[in-house]
């Protein structure tokens, strides 16, 4: 497993034009599969539009404690790109000025960010957000004595804790994510569960992330939360609240492993032949925005890895204009497929 | 015509078998559908039966198809090849049971 980035690593595909070359030529050069604005227009849909404004998702830098083989953002250790004190404050201002409903704390590991803290207050004292979610990777609360207490954190201000866990058994889990992480993990959740996480009645959210370990696309999310429930409870004491299945995207990391493991053609065709025009009609990108580290504005955090701004002039969390935003069109290119494909993919899961 | 009798690629083209016959093909996906839902059995279960099944009728596309889906469902790869050992099992196991009848047969037929 690769202890690098691709950016590190000095890949080709850390370049972002690549990768869209990519995902353009090939297959869906010669007409062998549909582009994606195609298969709307197939299935009588239109160009995706956005609806009103709903979450924010903000990456808080590229910095992780990890370097996961399926990750779409490239992070890890060696990335130091990470969001400022003015764009947090400008996030802010729009969560005053726009009915923003959740906030999405996201990176690479958001927890490590200097200012992650302070923004989360922020965010509960300034503002009338309803929810903050942080996409935790769990083990970065046993990496560092200073992390020990994000547990009791989280809970002091509802914070909904979205954690991955590609897996409920350790080799699954360890060869996605390495070597030791699926025992810290087990840890993390443990700690969560006893400030009251995942249990009925404290109101404290706790939800895993599922992610295939390969290039094959997840099953059902009801039948999937059934079985990590039942071995995570029998085996370790665990309680959580829901599971939520998500599509591995063609994008970055996972894109370089299609290509080095020869799957790519065959995983692209699986996406596009399981496209279902219900998920196609619910994906996530029409009520979000994404928000870069450098505080440009994407319609989801896939487009943002890809460096597909918002097809806006304003284009900037510093300019936010929520009326000339509405009238944008949604980015889209074939990894746009990952959302659509089976019951559909979300950062809430299943969407159809 | 091509060299091989299998192509990976044909597996995707499975539907287009109602192209000939819409009504009999239709029928048939209706009813294999029908079958891997979840029932009695599991979907789960019924997935790691029609992988060990694949192996006994030897069906490269089958093995291909159940092997994916069981991954998709979280099937591990122990689980897997214990349902190939159970298939293995009863195939030979009907190779062997033969051998009573050879045996009776021998019995007969010898002073």
């Amino acid at each position: 497993m690769a202890t690098k980035s691709l950016k590190a690593r000095n890949s080709e595909l850390s370049d972002t034009k690549r990768q869209l070359e990519l995902l353009s030529t090939g297959v869906f050069e010669t007409g062998t599969l549909p582009l994606f604005k195609e298969k709307l227009k197939q299935h009588q849909l239109s160009a995706l539009q956005p609806l009103p404004l709903e979450v924010l998702q903000i990456n808080m830098g590229y910095m992780c404690n990890q370097v996961c083989a399926h990750c779409h953002v490239d992070a890890g250790p060696d990335r130091k790109e990470y969001i400022t004190k003015e764009t947090m404050n400008a996030c802010i201002k729009v969560m005053q000025s726009e009915a923003i409903q959740t906030v999405d704390l996201t990176g690479g590991a958001p927890e490590m960010h200097p200012d992650f803290r302070w923004f989360v207050e922020q965010i509960r004292s300034q503002t009338q957000v309803k929810e903050i979610i942080v996409r935790s990777n769990l083990t970065i609360i046993l990496a560092n004595k200073k992390y020990h207490d994000l547990p009791s954190f989280f809970a002091k201000h509802q914070v909904h804790v979205v954690s991955s866990l590609p897996f409920y058994k350790r080799n699954k889990t360890d060869r996605q994510r390495g070597s030791g992480v699926f025992d810290s993990s087990i840890k993390a959740l443990e700690m969560l569960n006893s400030v009251g996480y995942g249990k009925p009645g404290t109101g404290l959210l706790l939800d895993l992330v599922y992610n295939p370990s390969g290039a094959f696309l997840p099953g059902d999310q009801t039948a999937l939360e059934h079985d990590y429930k039942n071995v995570l409870n029998a085996d370790f004491g665990l309680v959580f609240n829901q599971l939520f299945a998500l599509t591995n995207l063609p994008i970055s990391r996972f894109l370089d492993y299609l290509i080095a493991s020869e799957n790519y053609e065959e995983y692209m065709t699986n996406l596009v032949n399981a496209f279902n025009p219900s998920a196609a009609k619910n994906v996530m990108c029409t009520t979000t925005l994404s928000v870069s580290w450098d505080g440009y504005l994407y319609d989801c955090d896939f487009n943002q890895m890809l460096g597909l701004k918002v097809a806006s002039k304003r284009n900037h969390i510093s300019e936010f204009d929520a009326q000339v935003l509405q009238n944008r069109e949604i980015q889209v290119s074939q990894h746009c497929y990952g959302c659509t494909a089976g019951s559909g993919s979300s950062c809430q899961g299943a969407i159809a | 015509m091509k060299k091989e009798y299998y192509n990976p690629e044909d597996l995707n083209k499975f539907g287009e078998i109602t192209k000939w016959n819409k009504e009999l093909g239709e029928r048939f996906f209706e009813y294999y559908n029908k079958v891997f839902e979840e029932g009695a059995l599991t979907a789960r279960e019924k997935s790691l039966i029609a992988l060990a099944v694949a192996h006994v009728v030897q069906c490269p596309y089958c093995i291909d198809a159940y092997t994916k889906d069981g991954l998709q469902r979280g099937i591990e790869n122990e689980e897997m090849m214990e349902a190939v050992h159970v298939g293995a099992a009863i195939k030979s196991g009907a190779v062997l049971v033969h051998g009573v009848q050879m045996m009776n047969r021998y019995d007969q037929l010898s002073m």
